[in-house]
């Protein structure tokens, strides 16, 4: 916690210099960096990605992806330092660059001395990936004591090429960074690319850009993107503010006319999307809503009421299996066969009932222990639908099948283009909810709770009752997710209902932003789209998760798209020295008396 | 009738006798003062009334009802609030939020009323929202305006202890419980909160039990002085009958001299 009033300096001092950026920190970044090579080489991801071309016959993905660490981490080492309050700003320069190839420099000889290792010793008996094929994607076809030198100045290069962007102008950097993400995604995800040109009736842009359909970026190709986005980059570059600045002067009517104007483009692209990019990318999209629901439900418990819940699958079988058992035919015990939208109500008092049921022993509990007793909550949940002791309810470890398509009067639900609409309405309730819930009575009483459960006991928050609605809450909105997952997939089984569900959903509303609506669906874009789409990645899926949220906890520990307060919160210094700032440096002098004890 | 009365309350922690048969009465309108030296178990009485914490013997009668056994946000309901010797507020909400959480034993909107913003809904969260400007209005510019929006951890320490006594009188209590609220305050500030106890009580009609250990504070605050020492009552009168008395210059004050510090 910090004080806002705290050593008074004066402000208008002469400002000195920011010392230059230290190369001892630029060979400690180019040895980790030499580590993440390595390690990206020997947990096999380089030979992995190497048949798949980037940009086809030139760039490899495999090369590229281990050349992309070095480069990552001679942006580090180049990077300059914070201007700290009475300081001028850092002069950027060739010091700079020298620092980011160091760094490079020291990560590929890391990699050259691993080359070297792999092919005096065999390693393979450990380090499995470690074979003949990464040494030849490795030495790139040199011998190999060339090759350690060939290494080590592409890898220099790459740092100083990564060093290289603090030195161009801001305007440029963006666009030429935004243009170069552009290029990577048309091409990694050249089946959803295909897709929308041959859903587009554009065609001729496959031939164009790519060798073949679903098949690498061509040269041209590349150019072609990259240029094309540089240039809509350039153009915006600094736009889309004066168009938020112009929509948020406008007189209000008018403002709301233009927000509805918006919201309807964006429907109406939706409502296009499926149709557009076919059965795969429909079903990456449905199982994406159907986690971004589960999130948006569990962002309810731990976002706001602070309730750790590491058994949040538990609603989502119980969401499933009471769909399935009032829809199926199969069903073994009880089965009268409604439709799900008869269903859906029933669907949530069991989910209700569930939420209540989790709740009620945890009530006096708080922090660890609630987490830990509601992850056994959620492994007691498959284990009872896994036995044969309630196999003739649930159907054991046969799970129930059959479960018939979802039927709204005349429509009938079958394809994941379908179920993309009933999915993506179930989300925007879900986003509706959190929103109108965020500001009312019971929204303030569930953060108080989480703040500090006693306070909000003795400022005359009901606990029980609180702590009851937030499960409740988030078992409904979760079995809605599990309904329609059980609906689109036709069978439900217990080994669906995994541990693994839960984390997943926990990192998605981590990683995206707690709290936050566009938070959390990024969130799930990232964590559930990306992986699928990209296949040869989905070997790795864990390991990037588990990357990435050491990522996000060192550097944004409030996620990507933060909600306002989570992100004053983690950064309260900063937050504490700028309110400090507006007491002293625009008046000039002390209007706060220091605070203490005279 | 007092407002509140205890008899007879005891409360051990282990072989700590905290509070130890302890008899008083307070009575509307009064202003009392709670006093004595550290560990005396004042802080221990204000759990034990307010329910955060349960007696081991002994009953609290409050407004002619019994509140044994009473949660916290029961006891609450029955107009009983009070601040924390360690700043106690929700860090992460904003200063009008702290407010409003104040509000919410006085209010019925439940979670469908906001799903579905009824109209009933929306015209008690607008007056929860104006409550709570009005309550923060009482602190003058302290906590005005442009504070409303700021997160309660950005507040200066004198401001999060006003914030606190905001966030209590929001609960429309009859009996208001501060303890040591000028504790970390500049002389300045705490001249400014004495003037402030004694509003409370003219503008607002609250019934205080404050506990202070600043005896600037207690003589120019209160009607009554009670002296605790060791989970016992030692005396209680007026603040120059327990000041001369030579018990409490024994137990606490020390040497006369200090007095009038």
């Amino acid at each position: 916690m910090s004080q806002v009033v705290d050593a008074p300096v004066p402000v208008d001092v002469e400002l000195r210099p920011t010392p230059p950026i230290e190369m001892r920190r630029a060979v400690r970044l180019g040895l980790s960096g030499g580590a993440a090579m390595v390690l990206v080489a020997a947990t096999g991801i380089v030979a992995t990605f190497q048949p798949r071309m980037v940009i086809d016959p030139i760039v490899p993905l495999g090369t590229m992806f281990l050349y992309l660490v070095a480069f990552a981490f001679g942006w580090m080492a180049s990077q300059p330092p914070r201007t700290l309050e009475g300081f001028a700003p850092a002069v950027v320069g060739k010091r700079n660059v020298m620092a980011g190839a160091l760094a490079g420099l020291l990560a590929g000889l890391c990699v050259g001395t691993l080359l070297i290792l792999m092919t005096v010793f065999d390693l393979r008996g450990v380090f499995i990936e470690l074979s003949p094929s990464l040494v030849e994607i490795l030495s790139l076809g040199f011998p190999v004591g060339a090759a350690v030198v060939v290494i080590a100045v592409i890898s220099a290069a790459a740092g100083a090429l990564g060093a290289g962007v603090h030195l161009l102008p801001i305007r440029f950097r963006r666009s030429l960074m935004s243009a170069l993400i552009w290029v990577a995604f048309f091409s990694l995800l050249t089946d959803l690319f295909g897709q929308l040109f041959v859903g587009l009736n554009v065609d001729f842009v496959i031939d164009l850009i790519y060798t073949s359909r679903g098949g690498a970026l061509t040269v041209v190709g590349a150019v072609v993107v990259l240029v094309l986005f540089f240039a809509l980059y350039w153009y915006l570059g600094g736009r889309e503010n004066t168009l938020r600045e112009r929509v948020q002067s406008m007189p209000k009517d008018r403002r709301v006319r233009w927000q509805i104007g918006a919201a309807a483009v964006i429907l109406v692209v939706l409502y296009f999307i499926p149709r557009l990019m076919g059965p795969f990318v429909s079903q990456i999209l449905v199982t994406a809503g159907i986690y971004l629901l589960m999130a948006l439900g569990l962002n309810i418990v731990v976002g706001y009421a602070g309730l750790l819940d590491l058994g949040y699958v538990a609603f989502f079988a119980v969401g499933a299996y009471a769909g399935a058992i009032l829809t199926s035919p199969q069903s073994p015990a009880l089965s009268p066969e409604l439709t799900l939208v008869v269903a859906i109500p029933f669907v949530m008092l069991a989910a209700a009932i569930a939420g209540i049921v989790v709740a009620t022993p945890v009530i006096r509990m708080r922090g660890d222990y609630l987490a830990i007793v509601t992850l056994g909550f959620g492994e007691i949940a498959r284990i009872l639908l896994n036995s044969e002791w309630l196999a003739p309810y649930f159907g054991g470890a046969q799970g129930i099948t059959n479960i018939p398509d979802l039927q709204v009067g005349p429509l009938t639900f079958s394809t994941p283009e379908d179920y993309f609409y009933p999915v993506f309405l179930f989300v925007l309730l879900a986003a509706y909810i959190t929103l109108a819930v965020q500001n009312s009575r019971w929204g303030r009483a569930w953060m108080a709770m989480r703040e500090d459960e006693s306070v909000a006991e003795a400022m005359g928050v009901n606990i029980v009752t609180a702590k009851l609605s937030a499960f409740v809450v988030g078992a409904v909105l979760a079995s809605f997710g599990g309904a329609l997952f059980g609906s689109q997939i036709g069978s439900v089984f217990p080994h669906s209902f995994d541990i693994v569900v839960s984390i997943t959903i926990l990192v998605i509303i981590i990683v995206g932003g707690m709290g936050s609506v566009p938070g959390v669906t990024l969130g799930a874009l990232v964590l559930i789209v990306l992986p699928n789409l990209l296949r040869e990645f989905s070997e790795f899926q864990f390991l990037f998760y588990g990357v990435l949220l050491i990522a996000m906890m060192l550097k944004r520990p409030e996620g990507f798209i933060p909600s306002k307060r989570r992100a004053q919160e983690l950064h309260s210094e900063e937050l504490a020295q700028d309110a400090w700032l507006e007491i002293y440096g625009e008046k000039g002098q002390a209007e706060v008396v220091p605070e203490g004890r005279a | 009738m007092p407002l509140l009365e205890i008899e007879g309350l005891s409360k051990a922690f282990g072989g700590l006798r905290a509070i130890n048969g302890l008899d008083l009465h307070v009575d509307e309108g009064e202003i009392v003062s709670v006093i004595g030296p550290n560990g005396a178990g004042k802080t221990t009485f204000f759990n034990l009334i307010t329910g955060m914490e349960s007696s081991d013997q002994g009953s609290i009668v409050f407004d002619g009802q019994s509140i044994d056994g009473l949660r916290p946000n029961q006891i609450l309901q029955l107009g009983m609030a009070r601040t924390f010797q360690n700043v106690r507020l929700f860090p992460a909400m904003t200063v009008l939020e702290n407010v409003m959480v104040g509000q919410h034993s006085r209010t019925k909107a439940g979670l469908f009323g906001a799903i579905f913003k009824t109209p009933s809904q929306r015209r008690e969260e607008a007056a929860i929202e104006e409550k709570a400007k009005d309550v923060l209005s009482f602190f003058g510019t302290r906590l005005a305006g442009y504070r409303h929006d700021q997160l309660s951890m950005m507040l200066s320490y004198a401001n999060r202890r006003r914030l606190e006594i905001a966030r209590a009188m929001a609960t429309d209590p009859r009996l208001l419980l501060l303890d040591e609220p000028t504790a970390g305050m500049n002389p300045r500030e705490t001249v400014e909160l004495t003037e402030l106890i004694g509003r409370l009580r003219t503008e607002k009609g609250y019934t205080i039990v404050l506990i202070e250990h600043d005896m600037q504070v207690v003589r120019n605050v209160s009607d009554r002085v009670i002296v605790l020492d060791h989970g016992v009552k030692l005396i209680e009168g007026s603040y120059d009958e327990i000041s001369t008395d030579e018990k409490v210059i024994e137990a606490y004050l020390g040497r006369p001299a200090e007095l009038g510090a």
